[in-house]
């Protein structure tokens, strides 16, 4: 987990593997930079292949910003626990997360391209959502 | 006088173009498309590319558009910039190019 103090949009990474998750957010840093707050979560609680609600609502903690945040999830339960995530969050800031309809890695790196610049949220999304255009 | 004062204000009716040939060896793949598109945003010119003087363009600030585009090493990248800032936004996506990205 890793995060940066901005104004731009936040970046969540959530895949079945942390192995993955930290990889993409290594990417991210590396062809992005840091000045887009970013997080990644990983794993079932047991430490197995999954992903878990608390770990991703403290990604979106750790990534939040007034600009809102975009989730980046991989397969089935990943993306249904992440919208599980952003109904549990309070109602001011449930308006201000998405989940993208974007390959993880690929949409992440592309995400916090958007971000960087500065872009909202809705401008964030469509740029991640792209590549299945 | 007055007339060339005038059509320099507010957006530059004819785009400003220029070339410049891809040095960096991966060409212009996910790391140099992110640079560019992340310096092509900082000016608020149109800011296009493309692999022939004639097109087809491509919105430089897009980063899944110009990572489409594949361009190779050698390549001659040409762009097509409208707007206010297009002179200073031309200069620096051309210097960054010509820079190979900060790459080898």
């Amino acid at each position: 987990m890793n995060s940066s103090n901005s104004g731009n949009v936040g970046i969540v990474i959530v895949s079945h593997s942390p192995k993955i998750a930290e990889g993409a957010a290594d990417m991210v840093r590396q062809m992005v930079g840091s000045a887009v707050p970013l997080a990644w979560t990983g794993g079932d609680i047991d430490g197995g292949l999954g992903t878990n609600v608390a770990g991703i609502l403290e990604a979106i903690e750790t990534a939040w910003s007034p600009a809102g945040v975009a989730v980046l999830v991989d397969l089935g339960g990943a993306e249904t626990n992440s919208e599980m995530a952003v109904e549990m969050l309070p109602e001011d800031r449930r308006a201000r997360v998405v989940v993208c309809n974007a390959p993880v890695v690929e949409g992440a790196v592309i995400a916090a391209t958007e971000s960087s610049g500065g872009s909202p949220l809705a401008a964030v999304k469509r740029s991640a959502e792209e590549f299945y255009a | 006088m007055h007339d060339a004062h005038a059509s320099r204000s507010g957006e530059t009716p004819v785009p400003l173009t220029a070339s410049a040939v891809l040095v960096n060896k991966v060409g212009l793949h996910a790391r140099p498309s992110v640079k560019l598109t992340q310096c092509a945003k900082g000016f608020s010119a149109r800011i296009e590319l493309a692999l022939a003087a004639d097109g087809p363009w491509t919105d430089a600030k897009s980063p899944v558009k110009v990572m489409r585009v594949k361009a190779p090493q050698g390549a001659t990248l040409h762009f097509r910039v409208t707007g206010p800032d297009s002179k200073a936004a031309l200069a620096a996506v051309l210097a960054l190019v010509h820079d190979g990205f900060g790459e080898a």
